[in-house]
């Protein structure tokens, strides 16, 4: 018991206090892209090339975060003359068109849908869908229960059942194998419901591109509502588009 | 058996015709002989040749690495008949390659796709219809028998599998675990995509071993182009995967404290394995080591201010990470349910071919960091963490001596200047019909990639086996005789992975 109660005062409170302050993250982080529009063509044609993930729309001078996975090789190479990876991690979206950009994002919190706020502010239940990936999405969002962020301190949890649910996360680029799994857990939730499309392979196949194992964005088979860009997208990217998007 | 295998070293360019290419008779027999004097496997793989020839290819281990070859033919005698090990491999092949192995004792699909080579399906499958669940699960009949069937949806925020229990009352008498929802065509992609994914996809395979398999790749891709890494990256590269492993063995012991309802560590812990997570992040701006490794070594230094804030940031966690531990031993509940809790006796391991921390808790001492040292490991003095009981207690308390060590091994590594090149673009001009097989030690055990390459140079096979394509069996025999409630420590302790087995 002693060795409880000491452990408990050695921890101390650590959760952090976003969103009203924005917690520190290391420098290297690479959170949304800044495009210099006034790189040469060159240079561009250089970045796009180097993209493993052909992210780069060179005639638009954009870059595509829903497919791009923040690897950072077009800011190498350029030596951040076209594209720079600023510590912004709010990047989150309600459109798909919208996160090809070149640095400014539209508010995410004034989406069309603001009846979800209404029916979901005070209290929203996720059923997470694990469809394909990698499995560091849903460590990141594994990690939003964890004492740091403390998700159900603005009254969100994830739930077991999608019965139970409002709204359902699908990570992974939807393999064959999952789809159908998938799917049925979308007609098993309730009406009113969101989709949340959490990570570069959901958005757009990610690093599986051109796998016919696959599906190319999970927008092609499912409504999505809310766009979370990243090969995971940091843990507080998550609980900015959670809290944009719903509160 | 001078003759019947090539010995070569881990990360070792062979040019293919040295490898021995035997009748299939000579190949079985002579593998047979390796395994049943304790040999292991370590890849064991199909492949089609530049002649579309289709062709086996095992790798085995004892204290060496051994290699060999051989025709397939449209059949053959099972391997897993006599030697479990082969079991899931000869499956694998079956699958990929439409190639009966005779008499395997549980030849079912693994991953569900058609073969390659559009030949009639080994399991009598329809493709074109939607098959995963489709699958004749192993049976128990008998008064008061039943069955528990969960997934491939389940309740937490965990990867998609099934598991199908055949139960007496609240016992398990049978688990039977049928994955493959999370297949991608990882393999068939690294066949085909430009050099400049290859990285990417190794990064991808399994997040949690991002860096375990990105090695695996760099360390196979240099020793085919004869490229040298500096010693900086090297120790970098130890660092990366230490704290890969430091992070999920906290994360998993956090899990194991939540299963036996012990929630003071499960919160610490899961915020603990946070802080190593950023601490990735503080390398190389991704908390899972993605965009770290490439081959020729890393793309982002640590520079003096790193290593100091890394130093500051263990200086506050490795007191409570030691702190939270000794607590989650020495509470008696704890121990009372982790205690003879999914035995796996040594020789049930031994048999099975359990790799990694859940081979060491029952006994099993190979480490491959100790056996076939790769980066900086050949300078490390890595204990031999095997435990004698193969319960729930000894899968953690591995983990807790291997927290334990792997923080004073960063700590030590830290703590005088890293000089290196970063690496912006890596060589993967392959040889030709050349050779490597590379083994890592990742937090789950050991992780091998092996790389063919055709008469023009291109990748003819890329084989990858994450740890957890051993380990799966371990789990249901951990459940065998074993209360059906006490399945989620049980999958806790093990942790395997889901995408790094479907690939």
């Amino acid at each position: 018991m002693l060795n409880t109660l000491k452990n408990r005062f050695e921890q101390g409170c650590k959760t952090n206090n976003y969103p009203k302050e924005k917690p520190a993250v290391f420098e290297r982080y690479r959170g949304k892209p800044e495009i210099n529009k006034d790189a040469s063509l060159e240079i561009i044609e250089m970045c796009a090339n180097a993209c493993p993930q052909d992210a780069i729309d060179k005639d638009l001078k954009k870059i595509d975060m829903g497919r791009c996975l923040f690897c950072g090789t077009c800011e190498r190479v350029s030596n951040g003359k076209f594209v720079t990876f600023t510590g912004d991690f709010e990047i989150s979206t309600s459109q798909r068109a919208d996160l090809l950009t070149d640095g400014d994002l539209p508010a995410l919190a004034e989406h069309s849908k603001q009846h979800f706020k209404k029916l979901f502010g005070r209290s929203l239940q996720l059923r997470q869908v694990s469809a394909a990936g990698c499995n560091s999405c849903e460590a990141d969002l594994n990690v939003l229960a964890t004492p740091f962020f403390d998700l159900a301190r603005f009254g969100i949890n994830f739930v077991a059942s999608p019965r139970h649910s409002d709204a359902i996360v699908v990570t992974g680029p939807v393999s064959r194998n999952m789809k159908t799994a998938l799917l049925q857990t979308y007609e098993a939730t309730p009406d009113p419901k969101a989709v949340i499309a959490v990570g570069s392979c959901t958005i757009s196949g990610g690093p599986f591109l051109g796998s016919p194992e696959i599906t190319e964005g999970l927008d092609t088979i499912l409504p999505v509502d809310l766009f979370i860009p990243g090969c995971p997208p940091h843990p507080l990217t998550n609980l900015h588009a959670l809290l944009s998007f719903f509160k | 058996m001078t003759n019947a295998f090539l010995e070569i070293s881990n990360g070792e360019k062979i040019e293919r015709k040295q490898i021995p290419h035997l009748s299939f008779n000579d190949f079985h027999k002579n593998i047979l002989n390796i395994v049943e004097g304790g040999g292991k496997v370590v890849q064991y793989f199909g492949y089609k040749d530049d002649d579309s020839s289709i062709k086996f290819m095992a790798v085995l281990r004892t204290d060496k690495l051994l290699v060999t070859g051989c025709d397939a033919s449209e059949s053959y005698p099972s391997l897993a008949k006599t030697c479990e090990p082969f079991h899931m491999f000869e499956r694998e092949i079956a699958e990929q390659f439409g190639i009966k192995p005779e008499g395997h004792p549980w030849l079912r699909m693994v991953r569900y796709h058609p073969n390659y080579q559009n030949k009639p399906d080994v399991f009598g499958n329809d493709y074109k219809e939607d098959i995963p669940g489709n699958y004749d699960y192993y049976k128990v009949d008998g008064d008061e028998i039943h069955e528990v069937a969960v997934g491939p949806v389940h309740a937490g925020v965990i990867e998609p599998g099934h598991f199908r229990f055949n139960c007496i009352g609240e016992r398990v008498l049978h688990l039977e675990i049928q994955l493959g929802y999370q297949h991608r065509g990882v393999e068939n992609l690294l066949h085909n995509v430009e050099a400049k994914r290859l990285p990417i996809l190794a990064e991808n395979i399994a997040g949690d071993t991002t860096i375990g398999h990105s090695l695996c790749m760099a360390q196979a891709v240099e020793a085919l182009t004869s490229t040298k890494v500096d010693k900086g990256a090297k120790i970098i590269r130890t660092i990366a995967l230490e704290l890969e492993r430091l992070a999920n063995h906290i994360g998993d012991c956090g899990a194991l404290s939540g299963d036996v309802a012990f929630l003071p560590p499960a919160n610490y812990f899961g915020r603990l394995r946070g802080d190593f997570l950023n601490l990735s992040l503080l390398v190389c701006g991704n908390r899972f080591g993605k965009g770290l490794v490439r081959p020729g070594g890393v793309r982002f230094n640590m520079d003096d201010g790193i290593r100091a804030t890394m130093n500051e940031r263990l200086d506050e966690l490795i007191p409570q990470v030691t702190h939270v531990l000794e607590l989650l031993f020495s509470t008696p509940t704890v121990r009372a349910r982790f205690e003879d809790c999914g035995r796996v006796s040594n020789f049930d391991a031994d048999k099975l071919g359990l790799v990694g921390p859940a081979g060491r808790a029952s006994g099993i001492g190979y480490d491959a960091r100790r056996e076939f040292p790769t980066e900086h490991y050949d300078k490390i003095d890595i204990p031999e963490n095997k435990k004698p009981s193969g319960d729930v207690y000894a899968r953690a308390k591995v983990r807790y001596d291997e927290i334990i060590q792997s923080m004073k091994i960063v700590r030590s590594l830290i703590n005088t200047p890293i000089e290196t090149e970063c690496v912006n673009t890596s060589n993967f001009d392959l040889p030709a019909s050349s050779f490597a097989v590379t083994v890592n030690e990742g937090w789950r055990g050991e992780v091998s990639h092996a790389v063919l390459t055709d008469k023009n140079g291109k990748i003819l096979k890329y084989k990858v086996k994450d740890p957890s394509f051993h380990n799966w069996n371990g789990l249901a025999m951990a459940l065998r005789d074993t209360g059906i409630s006490d399945f989620p420590l049980n999958n806790k302790s093990f942790n395997l992975s889901y995408c790094g087995f479907d690939l």
